[in-house]
């Protein structure tokens, strides 16, 4: 893999790390109010697909998408206004954290609706598919999403009419409390799009080489005309569900290594419930972020000079990006109405 | 004897006596289990009575909620939790189309002993799909009964009465009051589930109200009591039925009516309320009925325009005064 890519996706990385951790800290000052659902140990993920699109591609995130806009290219500063609730923000400070919206990157919104993007992204792709373009759907969601309905019915229709549609299973394990053995008859969650004939694969979602590479050859296939892709993302948050969730209900070994699959170890995660400190973390080893850098640094694409100077780079991105927030004016309830009304055409209605 | 108990305690009082007394009384939801609920309602009755009676869902609304109807059916007597009001649209169908119609078009051969409940209204900056009240959806179904608690007693005595019910009850929980605290009588006998409580008796104006609003105007009417103006403030209680005996009497009284409620104005359950109420009032109405609603957008998230689309105490004070003065202006000239 070039140089250039790895760079982006290792700063990709650092930066919604960074930027997520401020965002904790922000939220427990007050600046930030509401359901914040954060990113950390998922970078992977947004950074490998996400990387792996073009311009022109869509993206459909659910409410754990401030990271998903940052690597899209959304500027830190409009990103960290939404969450402020700014008018600034991308979405003029209406949507908050869980509604992202930037329509010329083709960021096409944040949902906090599980299993909303799926029909949303379908009907993207429909239209993509109707007009013959080059280009290609990405869609969003966790591994609790899976079993309602709508994901069911848009897998039918992506895989009955061919549609360019590339569905992406972040795989965390959990959908807030209830583990993925308790909540799925079918924990392999890639297997679930066979009943469609979609093609399939599963990927490590802590590995971003892994996942760029896979949605690299599913992009292809789509833009080959080979219809919907599948990919399930294995992943795992190091935070509880949102900042209200302190995941007590996740036992430290889990968190620790939770390479930990089998039957006996959820019935254990069912006994024990604690968070990790960051001690314990931290003895976990390298996460993600730490073993691409270290790659890197190995392969020759990067000195650990350089590293330093990334996450320089990014804190620096972040820090603007508050300042920029605290500095945002408040929006406007005139303004409210004017997006309740932005598709009205002169008319009067009353 | 009573005791003081939060809202959410008080709920979790009501599972449990209902549970323990009757094993045709399970719940389901999700994260109701293992989690204990994300407002603590089910909290320690996973433990206590197993995954059959307590069990934790997979996020399936419209399924798990026709699962509940299934069940009812066939003599059980499911507690069917929807994490919160903002997800009731993908379970309306197993409402709307399974549990109001069927004990109707089997041509009454059927129970419905099903109890759905749900967290809902505006709370703080969670965004407009997560500040839904949705209380009109379903006031226009028939064969559906809606009850909203405003106090933990009446938590405790309507969840208990919802179970205990054969018709299909919606419980309309508010999620800013969760925390709530009140005393609660165990073991007291309960006004029926529908009847409407009056709060603050008054002479100059009656507020009809429900849900959280019923707190905020009770603090409104304690406002204006400093300026001269007595408001009786009735709590609802139950949108579907409706008391109207209570709010009718009390109109009769005070000659002005003030419909207060969280819920967008157009088409809400205020609505139906000041409509009613003014066909069988008009002739002791002084004043125009009055409504005080939400403001018929999406809730912003930002928190200053967040407030502002829902009536504050500030503007219940207003309104109410403004009521009093029209009815003095007509009467004068
Ligand atoms: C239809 C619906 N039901 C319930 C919820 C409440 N809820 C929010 S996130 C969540 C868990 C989702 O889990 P998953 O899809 O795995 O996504 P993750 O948060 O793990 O990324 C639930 C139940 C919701 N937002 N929408
Ligand atoms: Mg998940």
């Amino acid at each position: 893999m070039e140089r250039d890519a790895l760079h982006r996706l290792l700063r990709d990385m650092l930066l919604s790390r960074a930027f997520e951790e401020r965002a904790a800290e922000e939220y427990a000052k007050g600046n930030i109010v509401g359901f914040l659902h954060l990113y950390p140990g998922e970078e992977a993920v947004g950074a490998g697909v996400i990387n792996a699109a073009g311009p022109s591609d869509y993206i459909v995130s659910d409410y754990r998408e401030h990271a998903h806009a940052l690597i899209r290219g959304t500027p830190a500063r409009n990103v960290m206004a939404e969450l402020f609730g700014r008018a600034d923000g991308m979405s003029g400070g209406m949507g908050g954290s869980m509604h992202m919206f930037d329509a010329r990157r083709r960021f096409m919104g944040g949902y906090a609706i599980v299993g909303e993007t799926c029909p949303i992204a379908l009907g993207i792709a429909y239209t993509v598919a109707m007009r013959s373009l080059p280009e290609a759907v990405i869609c969003f969601f966790g591994d609790g999403a899976v079993n309602q309905g709508t994901f069911h019915e848009s897998l039918n229709m992506a895989a009955l009419w061919r549609l360019p549609l590339l569905l992406v299973c972040e795989n965390n394990h959990y959908a807030i409390g209830t583990e993925i053995h308790r909540h799925s008859a079918v924990v392999e969650v890639y297997k679930r799009a066979a009943a469609y004939n979609i093609p399939a694969e599963r990927v490590d979602g802590m590995d971003v080489i892994k996942v760029y590479e896979a949605a690299r050859r599913a992009l292809e296939r789509i833009r080959g005309g080979g219809g919907p892709q599948f990919i399930e993302c294995e992943t795992y948050r190091f935070r509880g569900h949102s900042m209200a969730d302190p995941g007590t209900y996740r036992p430290a070994v889990e968190v620790k290594a939770h390479e930990a699959w089998d039957p006996i170890s959820a019935a254990v995660r069912e006994i024990e419930f604690r968070y990790p400190t960051p001690a314990e973390l931290a003895a976990a080893g390298p996460d993600h972020i730490g073993q691409l850098a270290a790659h890197m640094v190995e392969a020759g694409h990067l000195a650990e000079i350089e590293i330093e100077a990334l996450r320089k780079e990014v804190n620096a991105i972040v820090e603007d990006a508050v300042q920029f927030a605290l500095q945002s004016p408040q929006p406007t309830m005139d303004a409210a109405w004017a997006h309740l009304n932005c598709n009205r055409r002169h008319e009067v209605l009353v | 004897m009573s005791q003081e108990l939060l809202y959410w305690q008080a709920l979790n009082r009501a599972m449990d006596v209902e549970m323990a007394a009757d094993e045709a009384v399970f719940t389901l939801g999700e994260d109701v289990g293992l989690y204990g609920g994300s407002y603590r309602v089910t909290e320690g009755l996973h433990a206590k009575y197993g995954e059959w009676r307590v069990r934790d869902t997979p996020i399936s609304e419209n399924s798990f909620t026709g699962l509940g109807v299934g069940a009812a059916l066939v003599g059980m007597r499911p507690v069917v939790e929807i994490m919160t009001i903002n997800f009731l649209p993908l379970a309306l169908d197993s409402i709307i189309n399974g549990a109001a119609k069927i004990p109707f078009m089997s041509g009454g051969q059927f129970r419905m002993p099903l109890v759905v409940r749900m967290p809902g209204g505006v709370a703080r900056q969670l965004g407009a799909q997560h500040a839904q009240r949705l209380e009109h959806t379903l006031m226009n179904v028939p064969g559906l009964r809606i009850a909203v608690p405003s106090t933990p007693q009446d938590a405790y005595w309507q969840l208990r009465q919802a179970i205990a019910s054969d018709e299909p009850i919606i419980l309309l929980e508010h999620e800013l009051l969760y925390f709530s605290k009140g005393p609660v009588d165990l073991l007291a006998d309960p006004p029926p589930m529908h009847r409407a409580a009056l709060r603050r008796a008054g002479r100059d104006l009656t507020i009809v109200t429900y849900s959280r609003h019923a707190l905020l105007s009770q603090d409104a009417a304690a406002e204006l009591a400093k300026e001269g103006i007595e408001a009786e403030v009735i709590d609802l209680r139950s949108l579907k039925p409706i008391d109207w005996d209570t709010c009718a009497s009390s109109i009769e009284k005070s000659h002005r009516l003030l419909v207060v409620e969280e819920d967008c104005r157009f088409a809400g359950a205020g609505a139906e309320i000041a409509s009613a109420l003014a066909e069988r009032c008009f002739y002791s109405l002084d004043a125009p009925v009055r409504r005080l609603a939400g403001l018929d957008i999406p809730t912003p998230f930002n928190g200053t325009l967040e407030a502002a689309t829902i009536p504050q105490v500030s503007d219940i004070v207003v309104a109410a005064r403004a009521l009093c003065q029209s009815g003095q202006e007509s009467k004068a000239s």
